[in-house]
């Protein structure tokens, strides 16, 4: 039965998860040094067409399609047959089954474009095409399904997810970890100071994406109900928390409080309480905020001591976001918030926490495994990586024959 | 003729402009550069990443003046771009062998 309400909120919803993508172009398209933001913000436009169009024609029908062994949704919903304005029998019953789709799509969508934030300033074009279209093919939308579809095994162990946790944030965090570790670091890191070129450009992308996540997790309880609004209010206060504490200990141990720690924070904070959103108290969301941002800020302090080029931090804020996130939820969940969640540690149920940690572990393992194989498979069929000369002179000329930036 | 060029601070661009403009100087060249001397660079921080930015913003001005009016015009540039501080900047004296209007064809002072 169809529901108006919930019909516009899923719709705006799908929109505005749509608007986070063009805001990570922005937010990542302002850290790169001027020669590459085109090539960067085309890296996240790009997806928009190439996994939309996945999606439509095999990948909703992977991720949510009827289960095969919960592993995978078998193909009877190739180019969306039997997927119309009627509800779904499974999810989202009170909109329209379409509409649930385009949200899912949008989800999909920004997925590989985070991860581009990792190999940024050094890869050509179509590899990096072919690669995100094989990702999201192997590893997006089978974890999509085993956490999120019916029958999928994740959800049937009892694995939460409110809105991408481990399905968007950890499966992208750690492609980019694999992606960091096969294409190797930019040409004269270490040496050479890769400033980014415009910050206010970061800090608009951070407000579309905090606007965009409103969509993300509260459109994410599928219904304009109660639990939207606790996934909306804990967002914004995960969000504000992470801000905050990224600033306090920037300010602590480097004596500044920065623009880009702000933006930074914010995003991990929004990052981290994602998939928690829905099951959690507003309590235990500014808590969860504020250990994001000392986390993130931990992580990637320890990755410029290791030496990892993650040039933009997908590692440190949103695989270990994402990460941090899911153990939270097994720590805070509350079926007083939520009936539907669980009770975690705190509500006397360890054995939420672990299953959890299970969820983390073959998450990671399979999609960091994967993503290496792919990468290497790419790689040796079209290598990523771009000429030195090429890498030089910035992919904006180089990939695409234009520049940012005349007067 | 002498082609003066001086190196300054970017924000005291407008006060050597105004005193050269009330010495008579009718036009001069500026750009935009970057360098160091023994003002060192800064530290900029991005998400805990310390970077040393060694080149530094500066104003470069290029004029040419007469040679007899080549102290005057020195003096006034000191005196005008004065901070007192490291950092305030240099200015060459370079001999200039022609000067030539490009609308007349006016050569020499004239053509100043």
């Amino acid at each position: 039965m169809i529901q108006a309400g919930d019909t516009v909120f899923i719709l705006v919803s799908a929109a505005l998860v749509l608007l986070m993508t063009l805001g990570l172009a922005l937010f990542y398209g302002g850290m790169v040094r001027s020669k590459n933001v085109l090539g960067t913000m085309l890296q996240s436009l790009a997806m928009i067409s190439v996994i939309s169009l996945e999606w439509v024609y095999i990948g909703y029908s992977m991720a949510f399609g009827p289960d095969v062994g919960g592993l995978i949704g078998n193909f009877s919903w190739f180019a969306l047959q039997g997927v119309g304005a009627a509800p779904s029998a499974q999810y989202a019953t009170t909109v329209p089954h379409l509409a649930f789709m385009i949200y899912q799509c949008m989800f999909a969508v920004i997925t590989p474009a985070l991860i581009t934030g990792a190999f940024a300033e050094r890869v050509r074009f179509w590899p990096f095409v072919f690669f995100s279209l094989g990702w999201t093919i192997l590893v997006y939308n089978p974890v999509c399904h085993w956490v999120w579809g019916q029958g999928g095994w994740l959800g049937a162990r009892g694995v939460l997810d409110f809105a991408g946790g481990l399905v968007v944030h950890l499966t992208s965090g750690v492609a980019a970890l694999a992606a960091v570790l096969v294409i190797g670091p930019r040409k004269g890191y270490g040496r050479e100071s890769f400033i980014p070129h415009n910050l206010p450009m970061t800090v608009m992308g951070t407000g579309l994406l905090w606007f965009g996540w409103f969509g993300f997790n509260a459109g994410s309880a599928l219904a304009a109900n109660g639990i939207a609004a606790t996934a909306f209010v804990t967002t914004h206060l995960a969000g504000m928390a992470g801000l905050a504490m990224w600033l306090l200990i920037e300010a602590k141990h480097r004596g500044r409080p920065t623009t880009l720690g702000a933006a930074s924070g914010a995003i991990a904070g929004l990052a981290t309480v994602t998939p928690a959103a829905g099951f959690i108290t507003t309590n235990a969301a500014v808590l969860i905020g504020l250990l994001a941002g000392a986390f993130c800020y931990l992580a990637v302090s320890f990755k410029n001591r290791l030496g990892y080029d993650d040039s933009l931090d997908v590692v440190g804020i949103h695989g270990v976001g994402g990460l941090l996130g899911t153990v939270c939820l097994g720590i805070f969940a509350s079926t007083k918030v939520n009936p539907a969640g669980a009770d975690g540690l705190l509500a006397g149920n360890p054995a939420f926490l672990l299953t959890q940690l299970f969820g983390i572990v073959v998450v990671g393992l399979y999609a960091f495994t994967v993503s290496w194989g792919l990468l290497k498979l790419v790689n040796a069929v079209a290598p990523l990586r771009l000429s030195l000369e090429a890498e030089r002179s910035g992919l904006d000329l180089s990939e695409h024959s234009e520049t940012a930036y005349n007067t | 003729m002498k082609k003066i060029e001086a190196i300054i601070k970017p924000f005291k661009l407008d006060d050597v402009k105004e005193a050269l403009n009330e010495l008579g100087i009718k036009g001069m060249t500026i750009s935009e550069v970057k360098g160091y001397g023994r003002q060192k660079g800064h530290k900029e921080i991005y998400r805990g990443a310390e970077y040393v930015v060694d080149f530094i913003p500066k104003v470069k001005l290029e004029i040419i003046v007469a040679a007899e009016q080549v102290d005057e015009v020195v003096a006034c540039i000191r005196k005008s771009a004065l901070t007192g501080k490291i950092g305030d900047g240099k200015i060459f004296v370079l001999p200039v062998e022609e000067v030539i209007r490009v609308r007349t064809g006016e050569k020499g002072k004239e053509a100043i």
